[in-house]
């Protein structure tokens, strides 16, 4: 069986859900503001549960803005947000945090001061530590690197090892939707490939729902069920991951001049 | 991908040779007994896995860290050495003429860009200014000096395409247009090696290719070499001369980037299994029935 | 949307009391012990508690309905700027606020050196008569006092963005100098102007040389330690500074070697004018004017030029800064030195105009003043500092003529009482609407265009 027949089944799957539950995130009309200047202009956007969904642009195209309004800072301006049938648009961070989502932002953002051990603590600290064990085994699986580097202090690993964190941090809390803003930022073709993989487990044998912001958009589009494409801060399309990836727009726009893949250029 | 003949190696003295180097923290090792070489006018990759201390060896080369052991020896044009261990911090780029780039982006926000490129000019101007005493008076010199130094700021402002935000804070670029201004400001220092800390991290295809460009045209029509560290390797491979592959601090490959490419210590600690083998592998994964009990998503099965 | 924004206030408005009654509950608390009883003397000698609950339930009312008000003012204006978006896009360049603050700045400092240079005039003209105008003019010179020693430190913590807090200890080292020199040697206020510079200057790099390696919070804290040793310093070692008694007798400026006398000799008999003792204290004016603007000048001058530039970009990366071959600790030290040389030039004028000095008059209430000054003007805009100067110094003083007051809270109310209470309520105001204090726009040193501000959210404000 292809890769592609594979995609058709995820998709059949996907709508005969949609009909039946609303998603688990919504996003309606949603802007955001820095200042006076508008980095979301009206953004719809929708995640079911047990889906892998991307966001592609360009640079400064509201991305990451966009992760960081689902988590309350900043938050939007208008337009709701609802997260398990429940309007989160007004929720502080931390409320949010606490209803099952989990983020590795931008800029990695781990503790610079604490152990790695205790950074993972950190991102377990949601469930007092019930499942530590288990899942500190599970994400040393993940990331050997971060295993091997236990008792050291986050700040002194490299870009690529605290961002490998970042990620193992986010998973500590048994997330039921995970946002990961370009997790492939500065690692290693290897470490990539490693963790685009553990996403589509992740995703397929703990149903976790995942939404994730990347550069690298071939493998985002490939990885994921559902894309939208966001341009100046509203969403110009969107589709199954195939369907973004055929599209010549999207290929003249985000995927010529660097790894071509198998995508025609 | 240029492959130079073997004769220039002899002809030429390497722009930067590291010989031995060891830095250790606390009980760590971070690089240990690393000797490698970049020859003049060539782009030089340093890649390995993520901890391997590639930015380490930056922070040795560039002056902020002093090494525990070794040698790292500058080589100029004109045949004179500077031994880079020894040298301040600020003087690796004053008078070894080093250059470097951040992981990071380290621009002045609050400042302009054009801004930011004069700073990078602050040896030439501060010594026109008479050490700011006769600047204070507004000479004429120092004037002619200012004038000469926003010129070829204005130079790299068209190179990297960013003329028309000259006086908007360098903080409000996007950030492929950061990581292109932090290029020019180090390239403004004048520098015999640009050292350039992953710089098509966080680029987009096209812009990656953008990049591709700019370091071509900063080695062939400047006086500079290049030093990258990339996890690109869009880049590394279609850019660089010759690639170091680094893995826990130790060199295990050296050579021309086809010659990396295809060694299998490289393949396994580092690049992988080629693409066509991970879509075999995905087929097949994709096709076995998920183990685990709560199959209860959205995953195919 | 419509549905959403009609069954807004339903959900809104219990959340908006919750807040209020949290927010009244808190008054409460702080009440409790500060307003609930009052002590009068009682008919003995104990004291009586007067119990106060009617003005606490009252305060706590007001503040409820004061955060009801806010909030629905907030969530209006909220709405309002959703439903009217800005035409500006994400993509493009963000100025923040573009030709404002400039504008704001050129016209600013021009009234303000207008009004400075007129000042001993208008004061005049209004009061009737030179001498009734005498509170003015004292005035003026206090605040251009501190309008210079705010500049002087704008330098260090605007623009190269290291924080001090003992900056009053280079002001000491200029008083004494001025004074000492003055008493001992006989020297010349203009004579020892400079020197007091250059010494204050000398101390601060002396002091720079081994703490500028420190960053942030502990610079901050040993600098403060280092006013305060100067402080103990200039108590302790009697003999030369005469401890904490200071010096007196200090000599009085003369208008460049002519006293300011009655005799034939003196100021007005030269220029054969009626003697006034006021010119004295014009010629004081004049001379703080001059000195301010003269750090104004140079400031501004220095920022233009690459040690300047240097400055701010150590505020805003000092690691970048190396790594262009900027030698910091050599800039820092510029940067200290050359505040710490102003600070000492107003010490000299300082010790000058009171004729009398002692180390009470350089506690770390100074520093603090100072640098409130600097940072509530927006750290490195010159016209803020003077304006904030103006608001810190002058604003107090105008306190003690707000006789009115008495008419509404009794006879007993002097509103001087209640001059630092409302100094901390305009700085809580001031951090909730200006954070980055009252010009927070960045003007950039040169420019290929038109000069367009940059906006505080850009601009770092250091590390130390």
């Amino acid at each position: 069986m292809s890769v592609a027949g594979i995609n058709v089944l995820v998709e059949e799957t996907r709508a005969i859900q949609a009909g039946q539950r609303p998603p688990l995130l919504a996003l309606r009309d949603v802007s955001t503001y820095y200042g006076s200047i508008a980095a979301l202009r009206g953004v719809d956007l929708d995640v079911a549960e047990g889906e892998i969904v991307t966001l592609i642009g360009a640079n400064g195209a509201g991305k990451s803005t966009l992760m960081m309004t689902i988590f309350g800072s900043p938050q939007a301006r208008s337009g709701t947000i609802t997260y398990d049938g429940r309007d989160i648009t007004r929720l502080p961070t931390h409320a949010i945090a606490r209803l099952g989502i989990a983020q590795s932002p931008e800029g990695r953002r781990v503790f610079p001061r604490m152990s790695v051990y205790e950074n993972l603590q950190m991102g377990a600290a949601l469930h007092d530590g019930r499942f530590f064990a288990e899942d500190l085994e599970k994400v040393c699986a993940l990331f050997p690197r971060v295993k091997e580097r236990l008792n050291q202090r986050a700040g002194t690993m490299s870009g690529g090892e605290q961002q490998m964190l970042a990620i193992a941090r986010a998973l500590m809390s048994r997330p039921r939707l995970l946002l990961l803003d370009e997790p492939s930022l500065g690692l290693a073709p290897l470490v990539v490939k490693g963790i685009f993989d553990a996403i589509r487990e992740l995703n397929r044998t703990d149903g976790m729902t995942i939404f994730l912001v990347e550069q690298n958009a071939y493998h985002a589009l490939k990885l994921a069920h559902r894309g939208y494409v966001l341009v100046n801060g509203r969403v110009t399309m969107s589709g199954t991951g195939r369907a973004l990836l055929d599209d010549p727009n999207v290929q003249a726009a985000y995927l010529e001049g660097g790894h071509a893949g198998p995508v025609g250029a | 991908m240029a492959t130079h003949p073997d004769t220039r190696a002899t002809a030429t003295p390497p722009v930067l040779t590291v010989e031995h180097l060891t830095m250790r923290f606390g009980g760590l090792v971070a690089v240990s007994d690393l000797s490698f070489q970049a020859r003049r006018g060539d782009i030089t990759a340093l890649i390995g896995p993520n901890g391997a201390g590639k930015t380490t060896v930056f922070n040795c080369i560039t002056g902020f860290y002093k090494p525990t052991e070794g040698m790292l020896t500058l080589a100029h044009a004109d045949g004179t050495t500077h031994l880079l261990e020894r040298l301040p911090n600020h003087e690796v780029n004053r008078t070894a003429r080093v250059a470097r780039t951040f992981q990071n982006i380290r621009l002045f926000q609050g400042m302009t860009v054009l801004e930011n490129l004069l700073v990078a000019q602050h040896k030439p101007l501060m010594r026109a200014s008479g050490y700011t005493i006769l600047g204070l008076l507004g000479l004429k010199g120092f004037r002619d000096a200012q004038d000469a130094a926003i010129e070829r700021a204005k130079a790299w402002l068209t190179r990297i395409d960013l003329m028309k935000r000259a006086d908007d804070p360098a903080g409000a670029l996007p950030y492929g247009a950061q990581r292109r201004l932090e290029i020019a400001r180090a390239m403004c220092t004048d520098p015999v090696l640009l050292c350039l800390d992953e710089p098509a991290a966080g680029l987009n295809p096209r812009e990656s290719a953008e990049l591709n460009g700019l370091l071509r045209h900063i080695r062939d029509e400047h006086d500079t070499s290049v030093l990258l560290i990339e996890h690109d390797m869009s880049v590394v491979m279609e850019i660089s001369d010759h690639v170091v592959v680094l893995d826990y601090g130790q060199k295990i490959a050296d050579g021309t980037p086809a010659e990396v490419r295809s060694d299998p210590r490289v393949i396994a600690a580092y690049l992988g299994v080629e693409d066509e083998e991970v879509e075999a592998v995905e087929a097949e994964v994709g096709i076995s029935v998920p183990h685990g009990d709560d199959a209860h998503t959205g995953a195919p099965a | 949307m419509a549905a959403s924004q009609t069954a807004l206030p339903g959900n809104a408005m219990a959340g908006i009391l919750r807040d209020a009654a949290l927010y009244a509950l808190v008054t409460f608390g702080l009440c409790v012990p500060i307003i609930a009883y009052r002590t009068d003397p009682g008919p003995g000698t104990e004291l009586v508690l007067v119990p106060r609950w009617g003005l606490v339930a009252a305060l706590c009312a007001a503040i409820f309905v004061a955060r009801i008000v806010q909030r629905l003012v907030l969530l209006r204006r909220d709405a309002r700027r959703a439903l009217t978006p800005s035409p500006a896009q994400a993509t493009e360049a963000v100025h923040g606020e573009p030709d404002a603050g400039q504008k704001t700045s050129k016209v600013g400092l021009s009234l303000f050196i207008a009004v400075a240079l007129t000042l001993p005039m208008i004061a005049a003209l209004a009061t009737g008569g030179l001498s009734s105008a005498r509170y003015w003019i004292d005035l003026g010179i206090l605040i251009l006092t501190y309008v210079m020693l705010g500049w002087g430190l704008n330098i260090v913590v605007g623009l190269a963005g290291l924080l001090d807090l003992g900056y009053v200890a280079f002001y000491a080292v200029g008083a004494y100098s001025y004074a000492l020199l003055s008493t001992t040697f006989g020297l010349s206020f203009w004579v020892c102007l400079p020197l007091a510079g250059l010494f204050a200057g000398l101390w601060g790099m002396i002091l720079g040389f081994p703490v500028l390696r420190l960053r942030g919070d502990y610079l901050a804290i040993v600098t403060l330690a280092f006013g305060e040793i100067i402080r103990l310093v200039l108590i302790n070692w009697t003999d030369v500074t005469g401890g904490g008694a200071g010096i007196s007798s200090i000599p009085r400026a003369t208008f460049f070697g002519i006293p300011f006398t009655a005799g034939d000799n003196g100021f007005a008999a030269t220029f054969g004018i009626p003697y006034d003792s006021m010119h004295r204290l014009v010629f004081l004016y004049y001379l703080i004017l001059a000195l301010a603007l003269i750090t104004n000048f140079v400031t501004l001058r220095l920022r233009r030029l690459p040690i300047g530039r240097a400055w701010e970009a150590l505020r805003e990366d000092e690691i970048a800064c190396r790594s262009l071959g900027i030698n910091t600790t050599a800039t820092k030290l510029t940067a200290f030195a050359l505040g710490a040389a102003f600070g000492g030039f107003a010490g000299s004028f300082f010790a000058v105009r009171q004729g009398f000095i002692s180390p009470e008059s350089f506690n770390f209430l100074e520093s603090a003043i100072i640098l409130a000054i600097v940072v509530l003007g927006g750290m490195g805009s010159q016209v803020g500092v003077a304006i904030a100067a103006v608001a810190m110094v002058g604003g107090p003083e105008m306190l003690r003529n707000l006789g009115f007051l008495k008419a509404v809270f009794g006879e007993g109310f002097d509103p001087n009482e209640y001059r630092l209470l409302l100094f901390g309520l305009a700085m809580v105001a001031m951090m909730v609407w200006r954070p980055r204090g009252l010009i927070s726009v960045r003007l950039p040193s040169v420019s290929l265009g038109e000069r367009r501000a940059v906006s505080g959210a850009h601009v770092s404000e250091g590390h130390g």
